[in-house]
């Protein structure tokens, strides 16, 4: 405060030795607790005898959707190697993107691939006459989640799915859920169906889904904010999660790791209900064609959503590592290509999966993407 | 503020002290300019691609940036206002309760238990939005729609998860009222006890006592604790984004799913995704929001002028 | 306080007539018994599920304001009854204010202790933490550190502008200031983010520039109009004897200021400036973008991200792992650490207030 300076020093002095214990054991505290963080400080304790030789620092970007999947792969890959320090800031895909092609991050986390006229363009990180590509490292099913009193089991096929997310369809008891679940007793309820107010790959999967799979009813081109005006939106996976859980009659859709106690819909694909399932997801991508008429080393996936076969799940979002084919700093280009490796790998999948829920990619998609970053310098 | 010494032409002796103190005090008031200014050149430059950028940058059917803001701009007001409507009666009833009402021992201890209210940060208040209130209030809001649907303002359909804007101006009110609270406490503690006691000795009743020693002697600072609290409630970012089910539309309705959003959760839910353009855009409707609070502090600032005499500086 | 209530204890035929000294209370209670059979008439004969508790309080309560105002005015007279109601509304409105208090902090320690208790919590990161564990020994130091900076920016800024409003200022400068104050209290505290943002990677040609100063800067942005304003008003209701008696006495000027008005008005000051840490303390949206976050401990302000606890919160709500009680178990906590926090600054803030203003009359 800057009226100290003038107040009579020994007055200061008796007052503190009154009133001042309190703030002095409040700063004792903060020393105290400034004092290095514990599970930091023996960042030596991990003497492997094949000690890493790697050291440095990742600065990433993008996808929120990848959020607690790099969290994991980055604990495990600083713990394997202690002197390298990796951030990843789960700003957004478009974010993402854009602080990497101006070369603000070392690669970019993203729920869609670079589009022509991103690739056409200059990368700031990357050598000169060098460009980006695309690998996919994290899949995750997409979770139709529902809260109805009464009900545990939900069938429901696209059209309906659409209905229910365009308001077409406003109660349970609505003769077309009726019709595809005979046994599940319906409440007159009123459906409040919830999805994300802020813009998400998440959305975009599932739009894309819907727009291919029931194009009658779902006539928006698929994007990043949702693009009905029904329903309610939420912030958010997590608010989302929580509007289904504490509302009555809701349904939503949410990363599927998070669905939780909720009850979870099974999509009808060719002619039955599949739940979904880490297998039926991975299946699904490994099932689907690369984009045409890009660079052969550019995984970029076109999602076969019209599957008719049983053990695929068409609900899902891929969600990719885009790096450069060859970086203006080969040491820090070196670096990446022995994060991301690990990210794509047998051990990095196994790792996603448990902490966040993933599905593992298949091993033969795993070769591909190895097989890419064999050539990144 | 004038003195006694000024106005009769005596000039009291300038000492070097002086000089020193009152450049400090008129430097920190200039910074203060320049960082304001920088903040709105700031926002207009970065605005200005928003204003001719075409119908096509815009999400939803918007034909250019007047029409996409207009919605948000209102809910902004709206949700405010709301805000206001709750927290404002009841912050001056807290603040009297805890001067004038509540034994002395006891109002220490209450004021500083609504100060805490104003340290909870706003994520929490989200959290508590979605989590605690929302569902509590559902409900009422489904029996308020039944009984009282023929009122417009209460028309339905209620929504399933109560997530509404009355909801978000609930959030509002007790985010803003241990501002209000606090400052009105202050200076309801600061009328003159001669102005008090003498109304008592004329045989005034306690709350005689008030409105006419109390309340007079603190308007211009009940309006100034207003504003400060109506600046908080138009710029909250965190809560109204978690808790509001937004809707890009002018939307009068309390209770239904779709409510119109705030510029300031608007940003923060399509901040993250948003590229080229879109900044701009955005940026732009925080530029609105600056020329909103310009607006209601003028309002502010004529009421206040007008009832200047029971301040005690002058 | 200076309620000295007029009452006589002898009661003669000058004086109106006076309910007994616990009326009120009897008739709250009675109110709340009247209402509560009412439902419990409509409870027994079926027609509720339950026992309307909130109905009970709440026609209660409304019953209580009319019983008791209307008693009042036949006994006492109208101007007594109004004070009475008066009193009943304004008790009132604070058991309605302390409804939402109680439910936020005890939503808060109910969820939060769990984590909070943890003794990793207050020694640990989150570095190389996944699931369960860790602590946020990084997020508290990082808002200690921004919201301290923050502080040390504004309050002399906005202390010195304060006293240039009320003593110095005057004319165009001056209704400048005070307007222009106003309208910044109005900056959304996520454009307080983007500026500090702009600004900061405008200066370093850094597009990815994430460090705790341009926390700082930002958070100054928010918290010094609210010190101004605060500050201001409390500097006002100084009275103005005080400051003619020390210029009598060839006190110079800026010596009266900070001697007299800053000692009088310095609750009042401390408690503004109070609130205006604990206004910006909390705050997620700006610290989200030029802050950043990071799961690691950072000490240095100007280099690399610096995790905060509002951002901790946030981060741990918003991307939870598969584990997800652990992230929202972490998340209260973090929001129960920042209000013992803030209840600590308050706490010593106080006592200063207390040891260092003049004994007044109250």
């Amino acid at each position: 405060m800057i009226a100290f300076p003038v107040f009579d020093l020994k007055r200061i002095l008796v007052n503190l030795k009154r009133y001042g214990r309190p703030a002095v054991i409040a700063i004792a505290a903060a020393i105290v607790l400034s004092s290095c963080a514990s599970n930091e400080a023996g960042s030596t304790a991990t003497d492997d005898a094949a000690a890493s030789t790697l050291s440095g620092t990742i600065n990433a970007a993008g996808a929120s959707s990848q959020g607690s999947a790099q969290e994991a792969w980055i604990s495990a890959f600083q713990t394997a190697n202690p002197d390298v320090t990796i951030n990843y800031d789960p700003s957004g895909s478009g974010a993402g993107r854009e602080t990497f092609i101006a070369g603000g991050t070392d690669f970019a986390g993203s729920d869609s691939y670079l589009n022509d006229e991103e690739l056409a363009g200059t990368f700031a990180a990357c050598a000169p006459d060098s460009t980006a590509v695309d690998l996919p490292v994290y899949i995750s099913p997409i979770a139709v989640i529902f809260n109805v009193e009464g009900v545990t089991d939900l069938n429901l096929d696209a059209d309906t799915l659409a209905k229910i997310f365009t308001g077409a369809i406003t109660t349970w008891n609505d003769p077309a859920i009726v019709a595809l679940n005979a046994d599940a007793d319906l409440p007159a309820t009123a459906i409040t169906a919830v999805h994300r107010s802020d813009d998400s790959g998440t959305t975009k999967n599932f739009a894309d889904y819907l727009f291919q799979a029931a194009p009658d009813v779902w006539t928006e081109k698929p994007a990043d904010p949702f693009p009905y005006q029904t329903g309610e939106g939420a912030q958010g996976t997590s608010g989302v999660v929580d509007a289904v859980t504490n509302g009555t009659g809701t349904i939503g859709y949410a990363d599927a790791s998070r669905a939780g106690d909720l009850g979870v819909a099974k999509i009808q694909v060719g002619d039955e209900f599949v739940e979904y399932t880490a297998e039926a997801a991975a299946a699904v991508v490994d099932g689907s064609p690369l984009v045409e008429g890009r660079a052969d080393n550019d995984l970029a996936i076109k999602l076969d959503r019209l599957t008719t076969d049983a053990s695929h799940y068409p609900l899902v979002l891929v969600s990719y590592a885009l790096v450069c084919t060859e970086y203006a700093d080969a040491e820090q280009g070196a670096l990446v290509k022995e994060y991301v490796s690990y990210m794509a790998s047998e051990d990095g999948q196994v790792e996603a999966a448990a902490s966040a829920g993933a599905a593992p990619l298949s091993t033969d998609l795993q070769a591909k993407v190895a097989a890419v970053l064999e050539t990144i310098k | 503020m004038t003195t006694a010494v000024d106005r009769i032409a005596i000039k009291a002796k300038e000492r070097p002290g002086d000089r020193i103190f009152s450049t400090a005090t008129v430097v920190a008031g200039s910074l203060i300019l320049a960082v304001l200014a920088a903040v709105a050149l700031f926002l207009f430059v970065q605005s200005i691609p928003a204003f001719v950028a075409p119908a096509d940058a815009f999400k939803g059917d918007f034909s250019n940036f007047w029409s996409y803001v207009a919605p948000l701009a209102f809910g902004t007001a709206w949700s405010a206002f709301l805000a206001l409507l709750m927290a404002v009666p009841i912050a001056i009833a807290v603040a009297l309760f805890i001067s004038h009402y509540a034994p002395r021992k006891l109002a220490q201890g209450l004021g500083y238990l609504v100060d805490l209210l104003a340290a909870v940060p706003s994520v929490v208040f989200g959290l508590w939005g979605i989590g605690v209130l929302a569902p509590m209030v559902q409900p009422f809001y489904a029996s308020l729609v039944e009984w009282f649907g023929w009122f417009p303002l209460f028309a339905g359909p209620v929504s399933g998860t109560g997530r509404t804007i009355l909801t978000v101006a609930i959030v509002l009110a007790v985010m803003v009222l241990p501002i209000i609270t606090a400052i009105c406490r202050e200076i309801f503690l600061q009328t003159p006890v001669l102005y008090e006691e003498a109304s008592l000795a004329l045989g005034a009743t306690r709350w005689e006592m008030i409105t006419m020693a109390v309340l007079p002697f603190g308007r211009a600072g009940i309006i100034s604790a207003s504003m400060l609290g109506l600046g908080r409630a138009l710029g909250e970012t965190m809560a109204v984004a978690m808790v509001l089910s937004p809707n890009p539309e002018v939307i009068f309705q309390l209770l239904t799913s779709q409510n119109s959003n705030t510029i300031a959760a608007n940003i923060a839910l399509n901040f993250p995704e948003a590229h080229g353009v879109g900044v701009n855009i955005l940026l732009a409707t925080g530029l609105v929001l600056f020329v909103i609070t310009l607006i209601v502090n003028m309002i502010a600032r004529v009421i206040i002028n007008r009832r200047k005499a029971f301040s005690g500086a002058n | 306080m200076s309620t000295v209530t007029i009452s006589s204890p002898v009661t003669n035929s000058l004086t109106a007539g006076k309910l007994p000294k616990n009326a009120p209370l009897m008739v709250l209670a009675a109110s709340w018994l009247v209402v509560g059979a009412f439902f419990t008439v409509i409870f027994l004969s079926g027609a509720s599920e339950s026992f309307n508790w909130a109905g009970t309080l709440f026609f209660g309560t409304v019953l209580y304001c009319i019983a008791l105002y209307l008693f009042s005015y036949f006994v006492e007279g109208i101007r007594r009854a109004k004070d009475r109601l008066v009193t009943a509304l304004v008790a009132i409105a604070f058991v309605v204010a302390m409804i939402p208090l109680i439910s936020l902090v005890g939503t808060t320690i109910v969820n939060g202790l769990p984590a909070f208790l943890t003794p990793t919590f207050f020694t640990e990161s989150q570095r190389n933490v996944v699931g369960a564990g860790g602590g946020a020994l990084h997020a508290i130091i990082g808002t200690l550190f921004v919201t301290g900076l923050a502080t040390l920016i504004s309050v002399p800024i906005g202390l010195l502008t304060a006293i240039y409003l009320t003593e110095y200022g005057r004319g165009r400068l001056a209704r400048g200031i005070t307007f222009f104050v106003d309208v910044m209290t109005g900056i959304p505290s996520i454009v307080a983010g983007l500026f500090a943002y702009a600004l900061f990677s405008l200066l370093f040609n850094d597009p990815g520039i994430r460090f705790g100063f341009g926390g700082s800067v930002a958070l100054s942005v928010l918290m010094i109009p609210v010190v101004v304003r605060s500050s201001e008003e409390m500097l006002k209701l100084v009275p103005n004897e005080l400051r003619e008696a020390a210029y009598a006495l060839g006190v110079p000027k800026w010596l009266t200021i900070v001697k007299v008005v800053l000692p009088t008005s310095l609750a009042g000051i401390v408690t503004g400036v109070m609130i205006s840490i604990s206004r910006v303390i909390g705050e997620t949206a700006p610290l989200l973008i030029v802050a950043g976050f990071t799961s690691s401990m950072n000490y240095d302000l100007f280099s690399e991200r610096m995790m905060t606890l509002p951002v901790f919160v946030y981060n741990q709500y918003a991307s939870q792992g598969a584990d997800s009680q652990a992230y929202i178990d972490r998340a209260w906590a973090g929001a129960l650490t920042l209000i013992v926090i803030v209840m600590l600054l308050n706490l010593v803030a106080r006592l200063v207030a207390r040891t260092f203003s003049p004994k007044l009359g109250r």
